[in-house]
């Protein structure tokens, strides 16, 4: 099943065409904080050994003031994704304390990233108790309970509101589809609670059956939250590609990363209509910064979804095969995986197979 | 929109008010308090309760041993979080322990808890207990049971003491060597709040007489005080006879004439007395219990305090005081049918069975008692099973929260 | 010394009391008059199967139950009994085992609210308690996982508040009130001391919904402070979910909002075997219902006779327990429980092909 699939993705030759200039192409890279530097450097190595015709443009996030006095990005990162279109980040720490809003929500907000997809996968060579995980999360990620509208209507009553649009539903809807069909994926399962939020859920998952009628190609299938939850754990093998509203997305993601070995090894990436930014999404983990001890898999695996986004899909392979074989063999494993490795051996061993 | 949600969170009261019933355990936890504390839900879940025990020192785990066994025989919902204080203990952290448990749950049942240190300026737990808690009033009904063994028969009156300040305010100090001075504090608030605690006890429980026990001829600012408030509060229940008594004249009249009295309502120390006078006119310590009210929580445990070190183990002990202050939890929380059960099979154990522990003059063991006991449920189908009895009627005793008339 | 003797006190005690026992284990049974009675409802799908096997095994252990059935269903409301007389029953009996009751997408009505919620919110069923723990026998990825899920579920997302504003824009709203978020904090660390456990976790997402959860998250934090002897520990829902499935036994209660609670209900009933193994209990301040603790119905297997009975025998287990028949509640789980470890007789769920019928009577077998 496994290998049918990677096969399939191996042999993907067309799919929807973006329009991306044939050359050398400018890809914004945000190092980010902690062991986010490290990390960076080593997707850098790797691409420039796989000679990937791309030219990192680095730029630097750390909050600045703003002309309002609120603190934000700064302007000259902004201008870059927007020129370039594509950015890849390492991890960003919120600064603690009153008037900072997340760097991350703010990117999101900035771009429009309007969809976060996530695909789990579980690796050989390291061990879990799920050797048979293969999903692939899509999530809303403008809306939903994260809308940040809340409000005390009287003390000791609180209400937030959880927004549902048609535009946002089926803006995602299309973008699971489509990926499902891009990538050779055969199922779209939406997941909803729309016998208990019967409007908001309802929206959702109507603007789910509407999408999925122009994809007849792709099984569609309709869950109740609870039951995927419950599904999950005991047997993945059942699902494909999710697709849901922003919150039971965080939830699943993060549930999914757990079941194949945590957030060092899943990549994600932000599709939105300014631009497309992938990311690791795991923590900047100050404590082993700066010491060589740092897992890439997690940022390389996102760039990889980058260069699949950017239609490179040869490099692309080549780089996921090298990346998973290294793993796979576990001589340079680093101390996330249980090996001894440090981070530029692992970063070396992928070149190796590379060159 | 904001009315739906005030009407959900104010489900459960709401709940108890369709019944057209509360129970002494609803009615506090939902009136207005007096003294700002931050609100705790009440311990109450599925129909089960959940009370502190401290069995304390001497007889008390033995003691709390039966009552479980009973409870558990006559299927009272009521579960418990038994906690053992280590008299030896240097530390207090055992005892903070109870007290925020006692906090949590509202309820507490006890044993007389041993201050086992004499140093100055570690206080007497039992005291600590009822000061951190503000139970500011201590009541004892003393009924003599027929067939027992004493000097006085047909006894019943009930004894509302202050209960936290007054002679116990446990400020205490040598001004010069060899001169002591003790405070007696008595505020007008206090004994305003007591006084009308007895007055609103003997309306709703249908007594005739208030009787104020003071030494205001000798102390007469303090004891004054304390008078004249009574005095005032009588003013506003007409149909409540009051009269007042000094201390001495009333042990010797309790003595001699105890039927004249009704309920007594008495500062700290004389409570202190009087009860044990009256308990030993009756039919000695091991009979009655006490109860202790707050605003916010209630403390039974047996009515004179003390904790019986010498016959612990021996299987002597008279176990109907704990008993006692066990039905008088159960009819607090609003079980009443189930007290009721107990309650007549203690009052068929000791009158008609007449079996008796050494101290009432018998001869029977602790044991034989609490089997007498269960054997009277028994009998009376109370048994295992009994948890959906139809929920109690109102508990007279307690029908309005005597704390806010 | 004094150590001596209350040590000596006790044993002497012990003695006494085991003596008592003996009595009463005489002298409780075969009493007409001591019968309990229970509100059934047997919900949906494989629900009524399920029950059936609870009545068989009662009957086969000779408790003293009897059960008050009604019909309650939203996906069959011609059948269905008034939600006004079930109520009553059940404040009347204080007690209740329940199916799962299924829940369409749309009410033919346009109601937003739903039979479960309807009756939730009529006894005020505002805790929900599902004890996850891996079972003798059971074979899943996980073992040794014994936590506890409390969840709130009277508020939160499910208070059935929701409209479009303009069309195509649907708000939903999430409510918190502080009062609610108290009780069923209080609930947990109570339900913490009760059963000698050590860990309490919130579940919340405060980094993002500040107001929200932040009450939530701040209500716990003041009820833990009455609780000095009870751990407590705070930890974001997607975190929890991902704690969940790596390293499940870290936890031990875990109290939560209404979706968040669902959420970890269902993960946490997924490692232990699934929905069939899993038994739960509401709790209002009167009453409790009884139902499994992962809410399925199951409904593509009705008549099969192949649904696993084991939730539903737990939850009857614990409800005799709660009305203080233990001796009953442990024979029967006892009874599971040895079924379970000897793996002869399994259900399809648990990889066996055993029938319904096969496991009760296996159960019933072991009764001692």
């Amino acid at each position: 099943m496994q290998a049918t699939r990677f096969l399939k993705q191996f042999v993907n030759s067309s799919g929807n065409v973006r329009n991306y200039a044939s050359g050398v192409q400018k890809v914004t890279l945000i190092p980010g904080d902690g062991i986010g530097p490290e990390i960076s450097a080593a997707v850098q190595k790797i691409f420039q050994v796989a000679k990937v015709p791309i030219e990192w443009e680095s730029v630097d996030v750390t909050p600045v003031r703003n002309p309002d006095g609120r603190f934000g990005i700064p302007q000259a990162a902004i201008d870059s994704v927007n020129r370039n279109k594509v950015g890849l980040k390492g991890p960003l720490m919120t600064p603690i304390g009153k008037g900072h809003r997340s760097l991350n929500l703010a990117l999101r907000k900035e771009f429009d990233l309007y969809a976060n997809v996530r695909p789990c996968r579980s690796l050989e060579g390291y061990k879990t108790l799920y050797d048979d995980v293969d999903v692939v999360t899509i999530r809303e990620n403008t809306e939903g309970e994260y809308s940040g509208i809340e409000h005390e209507i009287v003390e000791g009553v609180v209400q937030s509101i959880k927004l549902i649009t048609q535009e946002a539903s089926a803006r995602v809807a299309e973008y699971a589809f489509q990926y499902a069909k891009d990538n050779h994926r055969s199922k779209v399962t939406v997941v909803h609670k729309a016998n208990i939020m019967r409007m908001s859920d309802g929206l959702f998952l109507r603007c789910c059956r509407e999408t999925a009628d122009k994809y007849p190609e792709i099984k569609f299938e309709e869950k109740y939250l609870d039951t995927v939850c419950l599904n999950m754990v005991q047997d993945p093998r059942q699902y494909d590609v999710l697709v849901m509203p922003n919150l039971y997305g965080d939830i699943l993601s993060d549930m999914c990363a757990g079941l194949v070995g945590g957030l060092g090894l899943t990549p994600s990436g932000n599709i939105g209509l300014g631009g497309a930014l992938f990311e690791s999404v795991h923590g900047t983990a100050p404590d082993i910064a700066g010491k060589d001890l740092a897992n890439p898999t997690a940022l390389l695996l996102s760039a990889v979804m980058m260069l699949r986004h950017m239609e490179m899909k040869d490099k692309a392979e080549s780089i996921q095969k090298a990346c998973f074989e290294t793993i796979k063999d576990a001589k340079y494993l680093t101390g996330d995986l249980g090996g001894k490795a440090k981070c530029s051996e692992f970063t070396n061993a992928i070149c190796e197979r590379l060159a | 929109m904001a009315l739906r949600i005030l009407k959900q969170s104010n489900c459960a009261v709401l709940q108890a008010l369709k019944r057209n019933y509360c129970s002494a355990f609803e009615l506090q936890h939902k009136n207005p308090v007096q003294k700002a504390i931050p609100k705790i839900p009440k311990a109450q879940y599925g129909g089960r309760h959940t009370v502190t025990m401290l069995p304390g020192g001497g007889i008390g785990s033995e003691l709390m041993n039966y009552v479980r066994e009973i409870f558990r025989y006559a299927g009272v919902p009521v579960d418990f979080e038994v906690l053992d204080i280590d008299p030896n203990s240097e530390s207090n952290d055992d005892w903070d322990n109870a007290i925020t448990s006692i906090k949590r749950n509202g309820v507490a049942i006890k044993g007389n808890i041993e201050t086992k240190s004499e140093q100055i300026g570690i206080i007497s737990r039992n005291v600590a207990l009822r000061n951190e808690l503000g139970l500011y009033v201590n009541v004892l009904h003393c009924k003599s049971y027929p067939g027992v063994r004493c000097h006085h028969k047909d006894v019943d009156l009930v004894v509302v003491r202050q209960n936290t300040e007054g002679e116990y305010a446990m400020l205490e100090h040598e001004s010069v060597s060899g001169v002591v001075e003790s405070l007696k504090i008595i505020t007008v608030e206090a004994s305003e709040r007591l006084a009308r605690f007895a007055f609103n006890y003997a309306r709703t429980n249908g007594r005739k007489k208030v009787t104020t026990i003071h030494k205001a001829n000798i102390m007469k600012l303090s004891d004054g005080c304390f008078l004249e408030t009574s005095r005032r509060i009588a003013k506003e229940f007409p149909d409540i006879k009051h009269d007042d008594m000094i201390i001495d004249n009333t042990c010797m009249q309790l003595v001699a004439r105890p039927a004249q009295f009704d309920v007594l309502l008495t500062t700290n120390l004389y409570g202190s007395i009087t009860s044990n006078v009256i308990c030993g006119l009756i039919g000695g310590a091991g009979l009655y219990s006490g109860r202790n009210y707050g605003d916010h929580y209630a403390v039974f445990e047996p009515g004179t305090r003390n904790t019986g070190t010498s016959i612990a183990g021996k299987n002597i002990c008279n176990p109907f005081a704990m008993l006692n202050a066990s039905v008088d939890m159960l009819n607090h929380l609003g079980h009443t049918q189930h007290a009721q059960a107990i309650e007549a099979a203690i009052y068929d154990t000791i009158v008609v069975d007449k079996i008796h522990t050494a101290d009432l003059g018998g001869t029977a063991s602790t044991t034989d008692c609490i089997q007498n006991v269960l054997k009277h449920l028994a009998e009376k189908h109370v048994s295992c099973s009994t948890f959906n009895i139809a929920h109690p009627q109102i508990n007279k005793e307690l029908a309005r929260n005597p704390e806010n008339p | 010394m004094s150590l001596l003797t209350r040590s000596f006190v006790r044993c002497l005690v012990q003695a006494s009391s085991r003596n008592i026992h003996s009595t009463a284990a005489l002298a409780s049974p075969t009493k007409p008059e001591g019968r309990t009675t229970c509100t059934l409802i047997p919900g949906d799908g494989v629900g009524p199967e399920l029950i059936y096997s609870v009545q068989e095994v009662f009957k086969a252990a000779d408790v003293p139950v009897d059960f008050e059935p009604f019909f309650l269903s939203e996906v069959n409301p011609a059948l269905s009994s008034p939600l006004e007389s079930v109520v009553a029953s059940i404040k009347k009996n204080r007690i209740c085992l329940k199916g799962i009751l299924a829940t369409p997408d749309y009410s033919n009505t346009g109601e937003l609210q739903t039979l479960n919620m309807k009756l939730r919110h009529e006894l005020d069923l505002y805790a929900n308690v599902v004890h996850v723990v891996s079972l003798p026998g059971v074979k899943t990825r996980h073992q040794g996982i014994d936590a506890v899920v409390i969840r709130e579920q009277t508020e939160g997302e499910y208070s059935a508040q929701e409209h479009e504003s303009v069309p195509g824009v649907i708000e939903c709203l999430k409510i918190v009130t502080e009062a609610k978020s108290m009780r069923i904090a209080k609930f947990a660390f109570d339900y913490a001391v009760k059963h000698n456990r050590k860990k309490v976790t919130a579940i919340h997402k405060a980094n993002i919904m500040k107001l929200g959860d932040g009450l939530f998250l701040r209500s716990c934090e003041a009820m833990a402070k009455l609780y000095p002897r009870i751990k407590f520990e705070k930890m974001i829902v997607d975190n929890a979910t991902m704690q969940l499935v790596s390293n499940p036994h870290q936890f031990d209660v875990m109290v939560a909002p209404n979706l968040y609670g669902n959420i970890i209900d269902n993960i946490s009933s997924g490692l232990v075997g699934g929905a069939g193994v899993v038994a739960g209990a509401s709790y209002s301040a009167e009453h409790v219902v009884y139902e499994p603790g992962a809410r399925h119905t199951f409904a593509e297997a009705v008549g099969k006779n192949i649904a696993n009975p084991t939730a539903m025998l737990l939850c009857a287990s614990k409800m005799l327990r709660h009305i203080n028949l233990l001796h009953y509640s442990t024979q029967i789980y006892s009874a599971i429980n040895n079924v379970l470890k000897a793996g002869k007789v399994r259900t399809k769920d648990l990889g066996g092909n055993a029938t319904t019928n096969e496991f009760t009577r296996a159960v019933i077998m072991n009764l001692k």
